[in-house]
């Protein structure tokens, strides 16, 4: 044991009275021996939950590449029998999924765009231009957070048809455009940056926009990367703009195509599972490349406030 | 803050009022996108919400005043407060269980005890990915209650095919377990971004005074993440209030209109039965709710902080 050797003499009292968990504590904070030690449990422990929030994702997964007939066969086995595409060429053929896969490509594609560029010019102004109207409009954008589109869903379809965006992918991509989550990503961002750097850019005689294009945005790189891929994985998984906006087959996206797909009377599992798997696939792709920008992104910037 | 800088020329007054035009012009340019998008896809639904509200309006027509009476209706109706305590319910089951597991896994995931973390957090992250109509899909291919994977496996241990779509508080459990894979792992990113900021110190010092695990955990670590612990707590629970897609694609409301929410109720009322007027008499009710839940988050916070 690491215990007692190594430590302060006030704690090896303590552990020495047979306070245990302090003392198991301490070894997982001090020695190596005692790292091992306690990996094993906590590890354990970790894996397990890992494997329960694998296992759904995986069944259905491995579900997609069963024939038909195997899915509902008794008993069922975890990896197919026989392993299959049709499925997912069901998908693709049967039920025009090639244009609802382009629709919702655009429409996360231009929104993503739009997103990062106003929320990085709005962010900005709030960071760094402090007058009444900007606290103001920080105030109006932290509201949006309470008060969400899925509360007004039927004036919103109204205000949508008056400005004839109804039926069109213009529809679901102008009002995504304004995400609080963005705009305070990028106000947090901002924040950090000196002010010196303003002021010395102004003493140049750099113009307040050049000093913003020039040199700001360029700074806001990572932040930029971050939300690029959540505003990505947002449009491309959103539900709610694409039911209020489209009607028309032609312009539906994914999720509203599967919706279609699952409220069936009788659902066309193959169909619907390889459906669904196709639709993860390019968020999975996006996921691999960029990750670091996701998971080691300080993702509560933005949220904090 | 940047409108105080001190002015260095000597030349005070007149360049001092052009940078005032600069400061109140530029982040009107920047801001401005941000602001019309605001007043039109924000202000106008929910000015419109609140006078459809006081309207018998059926979608076309002209506007027909009618006083409180939706309001009076509305009270006086059972489905209406069964979609809002069904979705309070959902609510209060949910939000902890999403807190405490997605706490739990960033404690495991920064603690240096436990082994292979970087691939735990990425499958654990996973679920992110995944559109909330695809989660729908996944729990309802896994909870299947004649074909789904639990069954199979409660079947082959002895027992019989438990009810998960035809009881209805078991299939608003088997939602509940659905919110909590998938919203787990966005809050897991907030909480390991907080627990990293604890000062070692902090722990090292509270271990010295002999605190065990569970002491420091409680008398440091959760005061020192109470923030992000607030966020977590507000943006989940007005997540769980608006919850609609990954319920229409799981069970649709059912069995019957059993597990309606309260958003699937509007949806329902006022785009099915095109009651646009009754509908947004309920949309104004859920907004209030939203805001007193805000409110009361925010002084519970205050109070504490």
């Amino acid at each position: 044991m690491a215990t007692a050797a190594n430590l302060p003499p006030a704690v090896a009292e303590e552990s020495a009275l047979g306070s245990e968990k302090a003392a198991a504590g301490t070894v997982k904070r001090n020695g190596r021996e005692g790292r091992t030690k306690l990996s094993a449990p906590l590890t354990g422990v970790l894996w397990l939950i890992v494997a329960i929030y694998a296992l759904p994702l995986l069944w259905f997964i491995l579900s997609s590449f069963k024939p038909g007939s195997e899915l509902f066969s008794y008993p069922l086995s975890m990896i197919p029998r026989e392993w299959t595409f049709q499925g997912f060429v069901d998908a693709w053929e049967r039920v025009d999924f090639a244009q609802y896969f382009l629709n919702t490509a655009t429409v996360a594609l231009v929104t993503t765009v739009l997103t990062v560029f106003f929320s990085a010019c709005t962010g900005y102004a709030l960071a760094k231009y402090n007058n009444p109207g900007t606290r103001l409009f920080f105030v109006c954008i932290l509201a949006t957070t309470m008060l969400p589109t899925e509360v007004i869903l039927n004036p919103t379809f109204s205000v949508i048809r008056d400005l004839g965006l109804y039926n069109s992918l213009a529809g679901i991509i102008v009002p995504s455009v304004l995400t609080a989550t963005g705009v305070f990503m990028f106000r947090q961002f901002f924040l950090t940056v000196p002010d010196d750097l303003l002021h010395s850019a102004r003493i140049d005689g750099a113009s307040e926009l050049a000093i913003f294009f020039r040199i700001m945005l360029p700074l806001s790189r990572p932040i930029l990367f971050t939300l690029a891929i959540f505003s990505f994985q947002w449009r491309w998984n959103d539900y709610i703009w694409p039911l209020i906006v489209l009607n028309d087959p032609k312009w539906y996206t994914l999720q509203v195509a599967l919706r279609s797909i699952v409220g069936a009377e009788n659902i066309d599992w193959p169909v619907l599972l390889g459906a669904s798997v196709i639709s993860i696939l390019p968020l999975v792709l996006v996921f691999a490349v960029f990750q670091k920008y996701v998971l080691n992104a300080d993702v509560s910037a933005g949220l904090k406030d | 803050m940047t409108p105080g800088a001190p002015p260095t020329g000597a030349v005070r007054s007149k360049s001092q009022q052009k940078r005032h035009n600069r400061y109140v012009i530029a982040p009107l340019v920047l801001i401005g996108v941000n602001v019309v998008l605001f007043l039109v896809f924000f202000v106008w639904p929910g000015a419109l919400g609140l006078i459809y509200s006081f309207t018998d309006y059926r979608g076309v027509g002209r506007l027909n005043f009618i006083g409180l009476e939706n309001f009076q209706k509305l009270f006086a109706d059972s489905t209406f407060y069964a979609a809002l305590s069904r979705t309070f319910i959902y609510t209060v089951f949910s939000v902890p269980l999403v807190y405490v597991s997605s706490l739990g896994i960033a404690a495991l995931l920064v603690s240096k005890a436990t082994r292979g973390r970087t691939a735990a957090k990425v499958i654990i992250f996973l679920p992110w990915l995944i559109s909330p109509i695809v989660v729908g899909v996944i729990w309802k291919w896994m909870f299947g209650q004649d074909f789904g994977f639990v069954n199979f496996v409660i079947s082959t241990l002895g027992g019989g095919a438990v009810p998960w779509s035809s009881n209805g508080n078991l299939a608003l459990t088997v939602v509940i377990f659905a919110s909590a894979w998938g919203g787990t792992a966005f809050n897991m990113l907030l909480f390991i971004a907080a627990l990293k900021n604890i000062p070692e110190a902090l722990l090292e010092a509270a271990e010295l005074d002999g605190a065990n695990a569970w002491q420091r955990f409680r008398h440091v670590t959760l005061p020192g993440i109470a923030p992000t612990s607030f966020m977590v707590i507000l943006l989940s629970t007005i997540h769980a209030m608006k919850e609609f897609a990954m319920i229409q694609a799981l069970t649709n409301g059912g069995p019957g209109t059993e597990n309606t929410l309260i958003v699937q109720y509007i949806y329902k009322t006022g785009f099915e039965q095109s009651k646009v007027g009754y509908a947004s008499a309920a949309s104004m009710v859920l907004m209030v709710v939203l805001l007193a839940i805000a409110l009361i988050q925010l002084r519970f916070n205050k109070k504490k902080g």
